[in-house]
């Protein structure tokens, strides 16, 4: 027991004193949370900007209340009627520089509204229908007969913090694992500690289970810190239920990129050449598992490929139960997968496994 | 009592290359025995068929009386092997790589620091592995192979790269552990080291043991002046590896 933890000891120390190692597991999968986090913070479509060329009735009769509704999707720039402005408007929409035009010509509304964005130019002719069909409803001097009210629910699972944090935590807790074993076997192969801890009496038991443990230690801070940063109010992650189960998730995922990691160790000869190789396997598989951004539009031979990658698994029964509010009945499925797919290609790795680096 | 090694026409194949051809050698106990021979003589696979590392293809190595193939944890903690490369913990200081081998033997965090001491190591005791020098790194390696009190003791040629005062302060360390009644086997290019050191060395040359004898012996026997001509007739001038 005292060889187990001191070896895991040295372990640890040999970790944390590595610089790039602590980087690249702790810090960099990090900078991807708070990056993309950020940067896809609000997706919605904000406020569209109209150049109002001269005087347009429906507008400029709209009553202050129905003004005061509008302010904070419409943002209206007004110009005077000249030709030359209608001209300079127009070609502010060519440019992306306004969202729509908007001009009155023989008594008819008349708007002209960029084709790019879709969603923007569909919001922005709907606004502009009502505005026109409540000035038509004013003008019949009746009180409406029918009244639409809206309100927008705020669905928690497609804000992308839900989507992103259990994606890029399971790549980080991939990267962690592949790169954890792999650089551990190779570096000790190479420096012969390997045939050194061979020749005490230690069991091998008590080797791999020391770098487990120090993996599972890596990876169980990686989501402490992940789901912390994700829950500040900036991001405002929420997680559901049985999140806890993210736990149990991250040591089947752990124990499976490993054992990716020893199969790569036992082929590569230096660090470098285990470094290429992780990278080789942990990239592709990051993007095509869908833990940067999700797969729902990409083409089809993809997701079937992605079915086959374990971090695809890993990431979708993380985001299951972190934000989804699933519990044990996707959990399990795919701890258990995780857990074959890791003696799978343990066994591999034993077949391969060299002792020396010659 | 038994030997301290026994070895009985081991032998070893790398593909092509018949690395040990049939090395049978004794060492007693308490003796201070060197291997010699040029590169690529076979001498770092014999040491590794000894220690146990690896399985030989044919023959027998008895150490203390247990067969050292297969691995028997019982006889690990009765040998200590320095290996030629030093295998040091990455990042880790010279008191954390001896505690750390100690643990794995089970021996007191203390007594790890001694054997810091006696190699001369304790100033450097914070120094990390790759912060050390050629000579303070050899030193820790020794250390790290003795500091479970072995009976018998392996080093691989523990004074390649050192400088002269290093050489000479390994010698003393060396002189010491032989002295307190341990087995020494070590391997070495330098003859004026088997010289000094051994009690009786084994020339080797192609996988096998040309020649054993102590050193004045074998130099009387072959009428030269020194065990370099000793080595130099046995093996030839050829360049090697």
């Amino acid at each position: 027991m005292r060889a187990f933890l001191n070896l895991s000891l040295a372990m640890a120390r040999g970790l944390a004193r590595d610089r790039a190692a602590v980087f690249f597991t702790l810090i960099f999968p990090l900078m991807f949370l708070m990056l993309f986090g950020a940067l896809f913070k609000d997706q919605g479509v904000g406020k569209s900007d109209i150049v109002q060329v001269g005087s347009v009735k429906v507008l400029d009769g709209m009553p202050d209340k129905e003004r005061a509704g509008l302010r904070d999707i419409l943002e209206i720039e007004k110009t005077d009627g000249s030709a030359a402005a209608r001209r300079e408007a127009l070609e502010k929409v060519r440019k992306g520089d306004a969202d729509a035009a908007v001009f009155q010509r023989d008594g008819k509304v008349e708007l002209r509204y960029s084709a790019a964005d879709q969603v923007r130019s569909g919001t922005v002719r709907g606004v502009l229908n009502s505005i026109v069909q409540q000035a038509n409803q004013r003008a019949t001097g009746q009180p409406p007969a029918f009244a639409l009210q809206t309100g927008a629910v705020e669905d928690e699972t497609t804000k992308p913090i839900q989507y992103l944090t259990p994606g890029l935590l399971g790549w980080a807790v991939a990267m962690g694992g592949v790169f954890g074993s792999a650089f551990n076997l190779v570096s000790w192969r190479r420096k012969r500690i390997l045939r050194r801890l061979w020749l005490a009496p230690i069991s091998a038991r008590s080797v791999v289970g020391a770098r487990i443990g120090v993996n599972l230690i890596t990876a169980f801070a990686q989501t402490a810190i992940f789901l912390a940063v994700a829950s500040l109010p900036y991001y405002g992650l929420t997680l559901t239920g049985d999140w806890w189960l993210c736990l149990p998730l991250v040591v089947c995922g752990t124990l499976a990129f490993m054992s990716i990691g020893l199969l790569v160790g036992s082929f590569a000869k230096t660090e470098e050449a285990a470094n290429g190789m992780a990278q080789l396997v942990i990239l592709p598989m990051a993007f095509l598992s869908g833990t940067f951004f999700p797969l729902d539009n990409a083409p089809g031979w993809i997701r079937t490929v992605s079915e086959f990658l374990p971090l695809k698994h890993l990431a979708s029964a993380m985001q299951d139960v972190l934000t989804r509010g699933e519990s044990w009945g996707t959990a399990l499925p795919v701890m258990g997968g995780l857990l074959l797919f890791a003696a799978v290609l343990t066994a591999i790795a034993a077949r391969v496994f060299r002792w020396d680096a010659a | 009592m038994s030997n301290a090694i026994t070895a009985d026409g081991l032998r070893k194949r790398y593909g092509e290359t018949q690395a040990v051809d049939g090395v049978s050698l004794e060492v007693q106990r308490g003796e201070f025995y060197g291997i010699l021979g040029p590169n690529g003589a076979g001498k770092t696979t014999t040491m590794e068929l000894l220690e146990g590392l690896r399985e030989p293809d044919e023959g027998t190595a008895h150490l203390l009386g247990t067969p050292s193939w297969p691995r028997d944890p019982a006889l690990l903690r009765r040998i200590g092997v320095q290996l030629q490369a030093s295998a040091f913990f990455e990042r880790l200081t010279a008191r954390e790589q001896i505690r750390t081998f100690a643990a794995l033997y089970g021996i007191e965090e203390s007594h790890a620091d001694g054997m810091l001491e006696t190699v001369g190591l304790a100033e450097k005791a914070d120094t990390r592995e790759d912060k050390l020098s050629g000579g303070q790194a050899q030193r820790l390696s020794i250390a790290c192979a003795l500091v479970h009190d072995p009976e018998l003791v392996f080093l691989d040629e523990p004074t390649t790269g050192l400088d002269p005062q290093a050489r000479r302060n390994l010698w003393d360390l060396l002189r010491t552990i032989n002295s307190s009644g341990r087995t020494v086997v070590l391997t070495t290019h330098y003859m004026d080291e088997a010289e000094t050191l051994c009690d009786r060395v084994a020339v080797m040359d192609h996988g096998k043991v040309l020649r054993v004898g102590p050193p004045r012996s074998l130099v009387q026997e072959l009428e030269v002046d020194t065990l370099e001509d000793v080595f130099l007739q046995l093996t030839g001038r050829e360049y090697r590896e």
